[in-house]
């Protein structure tokens, strides 16, 4: 953990200082956030963020409300990418500055494990838009679904690298894909295959469940 | 801020009522403020007594059952769409039921004081939560639905049988031709010739005041008593017998043996002092009679020809078609179709005797085997069919089976003619595989049983439900003794058998959603036979020969007698029963619909109650496959 200087801002001391108190036991416990990013491609570098969807999960249950989608004003832009996720430079959605956007999530990341689908790049377009705002990388523990999923399932189906998509995922759980390639809608998919998941990994505690994701030690080593 | 969420949830509650019946501003507003649960198999949603949640709940995926734990019964089953947990709603009180899920289920959670207001607004909305919580009844909208479609035997209203047989209203002949007292007989009888009468009543100022049947032109006119110049009235039974319009066959029947008479003069108020509206034939009563099953037997035993049965096989259909619509109980229905079935082939077989140059040289069997001989065959399927005749010297036998061949070749077309198509695999007794000696089945029997592959597994599941339809009783018993002794000694049998009825899968599959055929002609269709009915007749079969029962064949009578045999799972297996019933019922009423085997089954054109039902005898499928998977170690057979 990254030691806190005094020239970052207020939210980000408090979004630091949630994890003081550390993750509960329970997995019924605790504050799962799932979410999304549609982005402007797949470079880390390069590309941007156009919108950030996500949901939080406590108990089994997700609260509309709660809900959280914002959209970007970014001034990278891929032409290539609009047929994808829809979002248009100059679109109709009212957009919001990514310091701000940012500012918004990490509230709603306060002492939560973070989940989603190919947790890997989400986290890695959020850090680079942390770094260009300044401030440190995302704390929270992280949970892949993917990942998460090939471990649900019995050896012998199992797939050798592990990959899945958003789509057989929805396809094997029977979610309806209305809002694919949205943010929100997509976190929405990757929130419901996570609590199945759950029932079928039937994880003890939290500190189990989290070690069920391979690539969440492999991260930690590096 | 947009919410994908809560337009999603907007998107799901518009379909059921009452949220039907909002707005869509409303409905939106509504739905930010819905939670999104999502519960495990058998998890709780609320105990009896525990205070209510401040909120009530909609089923989006998956089922929540209702307990009564009292009472230790399910109440009922929460589908998709249907919402439960009212009380807090309407009463300050305790949940009074137990609400438990199923299976994995997402519940989505409407808060009670958000809701509140839409009551208020909405007279609609409001009358349905009344409505539905009161009824006890999810949907008080599909209240005409209910029990329809896979009727609840339980629920038979006797009225209905009864009126189908004998208390439905007579059809009586409205065209009255009458004529004054004073007409001569001779213009009378030329009169009732060109009309095609049989009798003409006779009337004065608009009153029927006597009635001349062919009776009396016999009795009294051909005997030389009367001539034929002689008036109307001195012949004329009179006064007449006159009854109200209003009349239902049973009474017609019981008027005319009473009085011995053959037609029946029906009148304004029933009296002689108004005016005749018809009059009531024993032909009549026949023709209306033509739908009773008594009639239709009698008809079918005095038949003389095939071309005389055809006709009556539709009669049987038309009866058959009454029974779904009136909702008599599957049990009664299928045991009065089996009945006339029966008749007819035993009919067909009697008919095919009196071809033969000779009379049979030993004692024989006919027998029906799979649905046929379960009587579980409704509609017009295939014929599958054996014939087995008595033990006879190795240098008869040859001869002996030419003669039963011979007989087969006549029965079968004669099935064939009145609607029974050829069986394609030709499991048939004009197969020489299947017209054979008692030996001969003992070997093939026992052959199946101990080397049993895969196909003597099927082999003996369509041999194995036979039904004596004509002949020698104490050979088919002899047979059964013979399987069930074999059996016994062979019980790695049964564990083959029971995995060879494991190879139909469950038919739904994550959240319920059906299992549709993937590819070929019916693709995306629901494979109700192999799917649903399947499982069911193949469990019953292995279990049956597992207690060593001889002699039930048919399905649910196998799982009645199970229930009784293992009081431990008696609740399943009288749930077997339930569903093969109801599954057979759906599929009868799918065929006559489309005028097909009702194998196949277009799910789009279901309603949502016809698939939840559907549905419901899913779970017992599972149920009794589980079973058997434990029961006979499949796993290891496999």
């Amino acid at each position: 953990m990254a030691e806190t200087t005094p020239t970052l801002p207020e939210f980000w001391k408090a979004y630091e200082a949630s994890f003081r108190q550390g993750l509960p036991k329970k997995v019924s416990e605790a504050n799962f956030v799932v979410l999304d990013t549609e982005t402007t491609g797949f470079d880390l570098k390069n590309d941007r963020i156009l919108s950030i969807g996500a949901l939080r999960i406590k108990n089994g249950t997700i609260k509309a409300k709660e809900a959280f989608e914002v959209f970007l004003n970014q001034t990278t832009f891929d032409a290539k990418t609009v047929e994808i996720h829809g979002i248009l430079k100059k679109g109709k959605v009212a957009r919001i500055p990514e310091l701000e956007g940012l500012q918004i999530l990490l509230r709603l990341l306060e002492n939560a494990v973070l989940v989603a689908h190919h947790v890997r790049f989400d986290v890695g377009m959020l850090n680079q838009a942390l770094k260009r705002q300044g401030l440190p990388k995302l704390i929270n523990p992280e949970l892949d679904t993917s990942v998460l999923f090939n471990k649900s399932l019995s050896r012998l189906k199992r797939k050798q690298e592990g990959h899945y998509s958003l789509d057989e995922l929805s396809e094997y759980f029977n979610i309806p894909k209305t809002d694919r390639h949205t943010a929100l809608g997509d976190a929405y998919i990757t929130a419901i295959a996570f609590l199945h998941i759950l029932e079928s990994l039937q994880p003890v505690s939290l500190e189990k469940l989290l070690k069920k994701d391979r690539f969440w030690e492999f991260w930690k080593f590096i | 801020m947009k919410n994908t969420i809560s337009f999603r949830i907007a998107d799901f509650l518009k379909r059921y009522p009452p949220f039907s019946n909002l707005s869509v501003v409303q409905l939106e507003a509504l739905s930010e403020e819905v939670s999104i649960s999502y519960k495990e198999k058998d998890s709780l949603v609320f105990e009896i007594d525990e205070s209510a949640h401040d909120q009530f709940y909609v089923v989006h995926k998956g089922a929540v059952a209702l307990w009564d734990t009292a009472e230790k019964v399910i109440l009922d089953i929460c589908d998709e769409g249907d919402i439960f947990g009212l009380r807090p709603l309407m009463a300050h009180e305790n949940y009074r039921l137990r609400a438990r899920t199923q299976e994995e289920t997402i519940l989505y959670a409407v808060p009670i004081a958000k809701f509140r207001p839409y009551i208020k607004e909405n007279r609609r909305v409001a009358d349905f939560l009344v409505e539905s919580f009161a009824s006890n009844t999810r949907n008080p909208y599909d209240k005409s639905n209910r029990g329809q479609l896979l009727g609840n035997a339980d629920q038979f209203n006797p009225r209905n049988e009864s009126r189908l047989l004998d208390l439905q209203p007579v059809e009586f002949s409205k065209g009255i031709v009458s004529v004054a007292p004073e007409t001569s007989i001779k213009t009378i009888a030329q009169k009732m010739t060109s009309r095609g009468i049989g009798a003409m009543l006779i009337e004065q100022k608009g009153m029927p005041i006597g009635i001349i049947t062919d009776k009396d032109l016999r009795n009294k006119i051909a005997t030389g008593d009367h001539s034929i110049s002689a008036e109307a009235k001195s012949i004329m039974s009179s006064p007449v017998i006159t009854y109200p319009t209003k009349l239902t066959i049973t009474q017609a029947q019981m008027a005319m043996m009473k009085s011995n008479i053959s037609h029946l003069v029906l009148t304004e108020d029933g009296t002689v002092n108004t005016k005749a509206i018809g009059i009531l034939s024993k032909h009549d009563l026949m023709l209306s009679l033509g739908n009773n099953p008594a009639v239709l037997v009698k008809a079918i035993k005095r038949s003389r020809s095939v071309e005389d049965i055809k006709p009556l096989r539709n009669g049987v259909m038309n009866l058959l078609r009454g029974y779904l619509d009136q909702n008599i109980p599957m049990a009664l229905t299928s045991k009065i179709i089996s009945e006339l079935n029966d008749s007819c082939i035993k009919q067909v077989v009697k008919l095919a005797l009196e071809k033969m140059p000779s009379e049979p040289p030993v004692k024989f069997a006919w027998l029906a085997m799979g649905s046929q001989g379960r009587s579980e065959q409704l509609l017009h399927t295939d014929q599958d069919n054996a014939l087995l005749f008595e033990d006879v010297a190795d240098d008869d036998f040859e001869t002996t089976q030419k003669y039963f061949l011979e007989l087969a070749k006549y029965i079968t077309n004669g099935l064939n003619f009145i609607g029974y198509e050829f069986c394609p695999a030709d499991m048939m007794a004009s197969n020489p595989k299947w017209c054979n000696s008692f030996s001969g089945y003992q070997k093939m029997t026992s052959k199946w049983i101990m080397n049993p592959g895969p196909d003597e597994v099927l082999l003996s599941s369509i041999f194995f439900d036979y039904n004596r339809a004509h002949g020698d009783k104490e050979l088919v018993s002899k047979l059964s003794r013979h399987i069930f002794d074999t059996v016994k000694k062979y019980p790695i049998f049964l564990s083959h058998l029971a995995s060879s009825s494991l190879m139909n899968p469950s038919p739904s599959g994550f959240f319920r959603q059906f299992l549709v055929e993937q590819d070929g002609e019916h693709k995306d269709f629901f494979d109700l036979k192999q799917r649903a009915l399947m499982p069911l007749v193949d469990a019953a079969r292995v279990l049956i020969l597992h207690h060593n029962v001889p002699d039930i064949s048919n399905t649910w009578e196998r799982y009645e007698k199970l229930a009784e045999l293992e009081p431990n799972n008696q609740e399943t297996f009288l749930a077997c029963s339930y569903a093969s019933k109801a599954l057979l019922r759906f599929r009868t009423k799918q065929g006559l619909q489309n005028n097909d085997s009702g194998r196949y089954i277009n799910l789009e054109l279901l309603n949502k109650e016809e698939k939840m039902k559907l549905k419901r005898t899913f779970k017992t499928i599972k149920e009794i496959q589980e079973l058997l998977n434990i029961r006979f170690m499949v796993s290891r057979v496999r």
